[in-house]
């Protein structure tokens, strides 16, 4: 909302600088987004008498034009074809600043020659002062224009833009800002004058009103005007309406809005005549009627839409928009203005279902009180017919089906204190709310019933009463202190604890974190094989349409962006919620990691095929046996990635989630040119086994032997299996592989795998004896069971 | 015998002065002092003499084999000296050389920036919760005050999920703000409250610099008997100071929110113009960087809590914001667009 200074400067008085006024009235609620200053930089510039034309002697088309500037009369070289004399004028002397006609630059105002006549100053254009873009002629200011005045005092004002919150439509009118403005800094608010001669014949001869929905329409004022000329509003109307954002139109329109913008409440002006049968129904609308709103688009109604009609149909939606057909008109004689008050829930229901915001309906959504409507109703009559010289009917048009009661709220000091943790004194209270217009009785000794006054639609409360309070005195006086109760008990949420651990591991083993989109495209979601994930019903674009039911193609996405400039390893985590749909519920939400690894990073272990597969199981591992859970992997398949190159993760008997080499075809259609490794877990399935209780257990008192054996197995069989066997021993704490091969010292099939086995025991030193004992018994074993033979 | 000690002694510390290792001192003690040595050869011979010759020629023996050692460690030590100073000056190298590299991850500046402000905030006695973001109307607007068509709705531009009741109702949003974790916490306990909820949150916004779809905020909520605006305000002031340093000025004014009253903005002020007004603060020298404000009743008596035993506030900010000014990000998308080159500064 644009306020115009001046502009209210009419219903109270401006005691603070802009600047701090700005402050106070950002402080209690009111913020002030932008101040735009009409008129700065207007310095030697004032209000002058056109006293003297001659023509220029050198030049037809210039003219000599003498000022009278009140001390002075200077003479300039003026091209304007408008000059005329007795104009008044806005003169700029010499050294002014002024914005150049043609360059549009801001140039400083020199005694100049002009075709040899000295100019001693300059009579302006609109376009030089700032104003507008006209610059075929001089602006010409009305006759009442006090010669001498600064231009800056006469035309200068400032704009406020405001930004009202909801609950306060009362704030949407210069009125609501002239309150708010007397209650910060004490000063009086007076209302606009709304008295006005009734001449014609009684209105209710010429026009009726019936309300067949009080329920969406709880009053409806109306007045008719005849002999009214539609014609141009005047100058100061026009201004004020393009102050505040508006645009000007005629002086009836101009008018509704003018007393829109200072009341707050939304007036609408039929023609009269075309108000079949003089009678106005205010109803809901048939299923399928149909209506020309104002804009020129043709709108299909519903029941749910109230509407303004005549006897033969609908003529405006009700507090959303007029219609075309009774639009006022150059040709219109007689109005019939309309102030009324309609339900603010079925506004909002009718203009977002038609697509349709306007002024009128942005204010009734937000709640008006009925008691506007025949305030603004006069002052619009009033106003009218002063510039239009018309004549209006006897009375008013006033139904007013619904009547409310006048809230009184019950405030206690104590109350006050309790919510604002601030003592303020009963009278305290009885001026802070009385100076918004509250009436204060006192009820007992610190306690005052409060009537709230009737453009407050949003005091319902004590709460808000105390809200009045604090925001007047200002919230810079509220004291400071600490919660001092008790501190409530700890709920444990273990996942979340869990969730920053993974974070700070994976970081810690040279994973970057990255957070993806949560809404995904179909597509992306179809090339990481998944389907039937939760739909946006109004997404703003198809790339964020579905709700991911996995992390993986977001991983994928940012590794195929990162690769074009990447040289190196990239290797990138992201713990996040996946949303599995069900049926009529909420989606279950899940916490997975996923990871993905590309291009080696630390030297391996072994040489040989496998890729970065290991790098990612390495981190895998490391991360369980930090989290102190016990994994296994098993070979698996999975639809993003490699058969025989994917594994999935076992805690005990519970999957947890799942490692392998991206599909070549995945990588393709996610335009990933390396290979790529990745991993998914479910932290929900792995919380469970953190809680596991950890116990100590003793360091080993006796020595160990160790002993590297060699062994020669199928090709195809997994190493876990001698791993095993190996560590199945009572006497062997590990079993570590540290070399494979396969090649020419080994029979073809086969390969050979080679350990580092500690054997240990808990209660005593073993002899060389037993260890090659136990060793033979191992072997037995392996040959038994999967055919190994030692290597020589 | 005395003269062949003389003998074996001057001989002795002769040699001893040309050795240039510690390989031929050793040479040097077996040859001098060794169980075959020439000292010992020497006091070999003493058994064949009489008493009293062995008494002088043996005291004589042994002042020279003290001596002899006292040269050997003397020799010795001078030689470790020089050896190591030799392997030292050997050992130079290239310190300027780079590190065997470690892999280094990071975390998202998201991720720490949440975890910062939780722990301020645990850090007063309050508990990390977090809720879903698939949320019910109910939750996300209907109990926090906000009921269907109310004119505050403009101020959540929502994202709805395809999903639609017998009704032909859309129950199912993605949350706009924290807050419905309010009313969930609220329903599952009783007073004393005190919990932050960090989470996304989404808003059907087309992206700028400015604006995401998807972001993140942290919800706060205390209730108790006898919390006052004040305690809000010393809160807030209190993690504004943890977050933001001693020296930021810290601003409090009024500001509407359905769900709150009264209700609060916070601000601070601006970190790149101080105050004095630029184009981030949009000339006012304050940027707001927080709503806030007490529990509303109506909050409150739909969850259960008798409004005129408990009161609460309840506060929400918005994450990458704080991050932006802190760092100095101009472009929001930046976040969640993952570039390296952009997660690898934080």
């Amino acid at each position: 909302m644009k306020v115009s200074l001046n502009w209210l400067r009419d219903y109270v008085d401006i005691t603070l600088p802009t600047k701090e006024l700005a402050h106070r009235l950002t402080m209690s609620g009111t913020e002030v987004s932008g101040i735009e200053i009409i008129g700065g930089g207007w310095d030697n510039i004032v209000v002058g008498e056109v006293i003297e034309v001659k023509p220029h002697p050198n030049a037809d088309r210039l003219r000599l034009a003498t000022v009278n500037l009140g001390t002075e009369s200077p003479t300039s070289v003026c091209g304007a074809p408008n000059l005329a004399l007795g104009q008044k004028v806005a003169f700029a002397r010499i050294g002014a600043e002024l914005i150049d006609g043609h360059s549009g630059e801001r140039i400083k105002l020199s005694p100049s020659r002009i075709r040899g006549v000295l100019s001693e100053g300059m009579i302006c254009s609109e376009k030089e002062l700032g104003i507008s873009n006209n610059h075929s002629e001089i602006m010409v200011l009305p006759d009442d224009a006090p010669i001498e005045t600064p231009i800056g005092d006469y035309l200068g004002d400032v704009i406020f833009d405001l930004d009202i919150t909801p609950n306060r439509p009362d704030c949407l009118s210069l009125v609501g800002i002239a309150r708010e403005v007397g209650a910060l800094t004490g000063q009086r608010v007076h209302l606009p004058e709304d008295d006005y001669p009734e001449v014609g014949p009684p209105v209710d001869e010429l026009a009726s009103v019936h309300i067949a929905d009080p329920d969406l329409c709880s009053r409806y004022c109306a007045s008719l005007l005849t002999d009214v000329r539609v014609a141009q509003s005047p100058r100061w109307i026009q201004e004020r309406l393009i102050a505040c954002g508006m645009r000007p139109i005629n002086n009836i329109v101009d008018v509704t809005n003018y007393v829109m913008l200072e009341y707050g409440q939304p007036l609408h002006a039929f023609d009269y005549q075309k108000i079949r049968g003089g009678r106005i129904v205010v109803r809901r609308a048939g299923d399928g009627e149909v209506l020309t709103t104002l804009d020129e688009v043709e709108r299909t109604l519903n029941p749910q839409t109230l509407v303004i009609a005549d006897e033969e149909g609908p003529i405006a939606i009700a507090g959303v928009m007029g219609g075309l057909g009774s639009e006022v008109r150059g040709e219109t004689t007689s109005i019939l203005i309309e102030s009324a008050n309609f339900n603010n829930v079925s506004i909002r229901r009718t203009s977002s279902g038609l697509h349709l915001r306007s002024e009128a309906s942005s204010r009734f959504e937000k709640g008006m009180n009925p008691d506007l409507t025949i305030l603004a109703l006069r002052r619009a009559t009033q106003l009218i017919l002063k510039l239009t010289n018309g004549k209006a009917a006897k009375g008013i048009i006033n139904v007013h089906p619904v009547k409310r009661e006048r809230e009184a709220i019950s405030l206690s000091t104590s109350e006050v204190e309790r919510i604002l943790g601030m003592d303020v004194g009963i009278d305290k209270v009885r001026e802070l709310l009385g100076s918004l217009g509250f009436e204060c009785k006192e009820k007992a000794p610190s306690e005052l019933m409060v009537s709230v006054p009737y453009w407050r639609t949003d005091i319902h409360l004590a709460d808000d009463l105390v809200e009045e309070v604090a925001r007047i005195i200002g919230y810079d006086e509220i004291p400071i202190t600490m919660l001092h109760g008790e501190i409530p008990t700890y709920e444990p949420e273990p996942i979340i604890p869990l969730r920053e651990r993974v974070r700070d591991i994976l970081a810690g083993y040279g994973l970057q974190e990255v957070i993806t989109y949560s809404l995904v495209s179909l597509g992306m979601l179809e090339r990481a094989h998944s389907s039937g994930a939760v739909r946006v019903a109004n997404p703003m674009t198809s790339e964020q349409e579905y709700l991911r039911t996995t992390l993986r193609p977001g991983l994928l996405k940012a590794l195929s962006s990162n690769e074009k400039h990447e040289d190196g390893a990239i290797w990138l985590f992201e713990v996040g919620r996946t949303y599995l749909p069900r049926e009529g519920d909420l989606p279950e939400e899940r916490e997975m990691v996923c990871g993905i690894i590309s291009g080696p990073r630390i030297a391996p272990l072994w040489p040989g095929g496998g890729g970065n597969f290991f790098d990612a199981k390495g981190v895998v591992e490391t991360l369980f046996a930090r989290l102190g859970i016990e994994v296994r992997f098993e070979a698996c398949e999975d639809e993003v990635l490699s058969p025989g190159r994917t594994a999935g993760i076992f805690a005990g008997e519970k999957r947890v989630g799942v490692l392998g080499e991206v599909h070549p075809r995945v990588s393709e259609s996610f335009d990933i040119s390396r290979p790529a490794f990745l991993f998914e877990l479910d932290l929900g399935d792995i919380a469970p086994y953190t809680s596991a209780v950890r116990r100590y257990s003793p360091l080993p008192r006796f020595p160990t032997s160790v002993r590297d054996i060699a062994l020669v197995i199928d090709e195809g069989l997994p190493s876990i299996r001698v791993k095993g066997i190996i560590e199945g021993s009572p006497l062997v704490s590990q079993a570590t592989l540290f070399d494979i091969y396969s090649g020419e010292q080994v029979p073809g099939g086969k390969k050979s795998l080679a350990y580092r086995i500690i054997y240990q025991s808990p209660s005593r030193t073993l002899t060389d004896e037993e260890v090659n004992q136990e060793q033979e018994r191992i072997l037995g074993r392996l040959h038994r069971e999967l055919g190994a033979t030692l290597r020589r | 015998m005395l003269k062949k000690l003389d003998e074996i002694k001057s001989k002795a510390i002769l040699e001893l002065g040309s050795v240039g290792g510690l390989n031929s001192l050793e040479d040097w003690r077996v040859r001098y002092l060794g169980r075959k040595g020439e000292l010992t050869n020497v006091l070999r011979g003493l058994a064949s003499l009489s008493l009293d010759e062995r008494k002088v020629i043996g005291a004589s023996a042994n002042e020279v084999k003290a001596l002899l050692e006292a040269h050997l460690e003397q020799k010795r030590a001078a030689l470790k000296e020089h050896e190591l100073s030799m392997s030292i000056e050997l050992g130079r190298i290239d310190v300027t050389l780079p590190g065997h590299p470690l892999p280094c991850g990071r975390l998202h500046p998201t991720t720490q920036i949440v975890r910062e402000i939780c722990a301020a905030f645990v850090a007063m006695g309050f508990q990390v919760v977090e809720g879903p973001e698939v949320e019910w109307d109910y939750y996300n607007f209907e109990a926090l005050n906000i009921p269907p068509y109310h004119p505050a709705r403009d101020m959540w531009a929502t994202l709805w999920i395809d999903y639609e009741t017998e009704t032909g109702e859309r129950p199912m949003l993605l949350r706009t703000h924290t807050s419905p974790m309010q009313i969930r916490v609220m329903e599952r306990t009783r007073p004393p409250v005190r919990v932050v909820v960090p989470g996304k949150v989404y808003r059907y916004e087309a992206t700028d610099a400015t604006h995401e779809s998807m972001f993140y905020q942290i919800e706060g909520l205390a209730v108790d008997e006898n919390i006052t605006l004040a305690d809000l305000k010393g809160t807030l002031y209190e993690f504004a100071r943890r977050l933001f340093g001693q020296e930021r000025k810290v601003r409090f004014r009024c500001d509407y929110f359905p769900f709150v009253e009264p209700g609060v903005e916070l601000a601070i002020d601006c970190f790149l113009c101080g105050g004095r007004g630029c184009r981030v603060c949009n000339e006012t020298g304050w940027i707001e960087i927080m709503g806030a404000g007490m529990v509303h009743p109506n909050v409150l008596k739909r969850v259960g809590y008798d409004p005129s035993i408990y009161t609460g506030f309840a506060f929400g900010l918005g994450v990458e914001r704080i991050i932006m000014l802190k760092y100095g990000i101009d472009d929001i998308r930046l976040f969640y667009g993952n570039d390296l080159r952009f997660l690898r500064q934080f």
